[in-house]
């Protein structure tokens, strides 16, 4: 049995955006916070620590969770895929270029947390349509845009399988 | 909004978590997806001394059908129960209530058996467990039992496990030939606590309807074709709810009358 103590830091290893990394954690530390405090990696963010605004949201081996509710302790040994995985050499990716293109963000607070749960859904239902994105994007709080141009970005780039873009 | 000190354990056999709650009794908490749990001990309205994560067990992974019912194992996800091709066939009011469990985003790590144990009033897992009459296995270091769903949920987030029982698989009995059923609630956001959560469940003879968010735990009245407005009327009354910030009783017993309404309907009209 993996038994860690309170108070006391433990080595964590996982793959974080295909590069290895390690840092060390006392159980009660957020995966959120280990992210951005101990690795550095600042694109997931944080908001309001229950799982219920949806700004931490990560891809952890192939499913978008909330980082705010894992502890660092519990990805040992796990694959995550953050924001920062997303533009390419050459810029935005397709999802980022049409969030850009439709306004689909202004202050950009949830905006990765957003990119992470469309980026999720994409793999797993590529062809999902307007009802089933609103659905998905209701895990998530945008105080700035009203969604619409969250939706008009990802309907882009949804059903695009049989080469619409 | 950071939990307190907690020792944290990842047992690699049922035994082994099972000893290690004999031992420490009240002092642990079993994790399985944490969405509720870590969400309290954030808000630090839990602070266990052991978080004994059971989420690796190979064997709480299963779904089964088996004595009349179908066993979801405590490691077994939402989304997964929800993904799981035969849902529809077998129990067709778990496919219909699940997509409104939590979001999208919890689903992927929150289990059916934690939401059973967290117990919330709004939560709708407890709700399908009332209305389909199922149970609970739970084991402990003693030995095992089975709590039927309305010895199990004895208060708001209150049940009848002992400190050192866990829950290793939930019951739900398999849909009965010539039934129906229907689930809707009204939440200020799709996925976020109900206010009002209605299921039913109905046959030739009538239906019976199950009302979650409303009261501590979830209300199940039988009900006969062809129902009145009054005995809905009388079942909204009788669930007692109370002024909260996010509705009045009022409000929660106009839903109760009127999501009520629209769900008997639907089950009237799709029964054969």
């Amino acid at each position: 049995m993996r038994y860690l103590e309170a108070g006391k830091r433990h080595t964590v290893r996982f793959t974080l955006n295909g590069r290895a990394v390690e840092g060390d954690a006392e159980p009660r530390l957020l995966l959120s916070d280990f992210l951005r405090q101990t690795l550095g990696a600042f694109g997931t963010h944080v908001g309001c620590e229950h799982g219920s605004c949806g700004a931490c949201t990560i891809q952890m081996d192939g499913k978008a969770v909330r980082s705010c509710l894992l502890y660092a302790v519990q990805v040992e040994g796990k694959a995550l895929t953050t924001v920062e995985n997303l533009a390419t050499p050459d810029g935005l990716n397709e999802l980022q270029a049409a969030m850009q293109k439709h306004h689909g963000l202004q202050c950009g607070f949830c905006t990765p947390g957003i990119l992470m749960s469309l980026t999720q859904l994409r793999e797993e239902e590529p062809n999902a349509d307007e009802a089933r994105i609103r659905d998905v994007l209701s895990g998530h709080i945008c105080r700035c845009t009203g969604y619409d141009g969250i939706v008009k970005a990802a309907l882009d780039v949804f059903g695009d399988v049989f080469g619409k873009n | 909004m950071k939990p307190a000190a907690f020792d944290y354990a990842q047992p690699d056999t049922l035994g082994e978590a099972l000893a290690l709650m004999a031992k420490k009794g009240e002092a642990a908490r079993i994790c399985a997806g944490g969405q509720s749990l870590a969400a309290m001990m954030n808000m630090r309205l839990a602070t266990p001394e052991v978080l004994i994560d059971i989420a690796g067990l190979a064997e709480l992974q299963t779904i089964d059908i088996a004595n009349g019912a179908i066993e979801v194992g405590a490691g077994v996800t939402q989304a997964e129960l929800l993904a799981w091709p035969k849902l529809a066939e077998f129990q067709p009011l778990l496919a219909q209530l699940l997509p409104w469990v939590g979001h999208y985003q919890t689903r992927a790590r929150g289990t059916v058996c934690g939401s059973l144990a967290h117990s919330d009033p709004s939560s709708e897992l407890p709700l399908a467990l009332a209305l389909l009459g199922g149970d609970v296995f739970v084991r402990s270091q003693r030995g095992h039992r089975i709590i039927n769903a309305e010895d199990f949920q004895v208060g708001m987030m209150a049940t009848a496990l002992e400190a050192d029982e866990m829950i290793v698989a939930a019951r739900f009995p398999l849909a009965r030939p010539a039934t129906a059923s229907a689930f809707e609630e009204v939440a200020q956001r799709h996925g976020d606590f109900a206010i009002v959560a209605v299921g039913a469940v109905g046959n030739k003879d009538g239906v019976r309807l199950g009302v979650g968010g409303v009261a501590d735990t979830p209300g199940v009245v039988d009900l006969t074709w062809p129902v009145a407005d009054a005995a809905l009327n009388d079942f909204a009354w009788s669930l007692g709810g109370a002024d909260d910030q996010h509705a009045t009783a009022r409000y929660r017993r106009e839903l109760v009358r009127r999501i009520g309404r629209r769900v008997i309907d639907e089950v009237h009209n799709a029964l054969p």
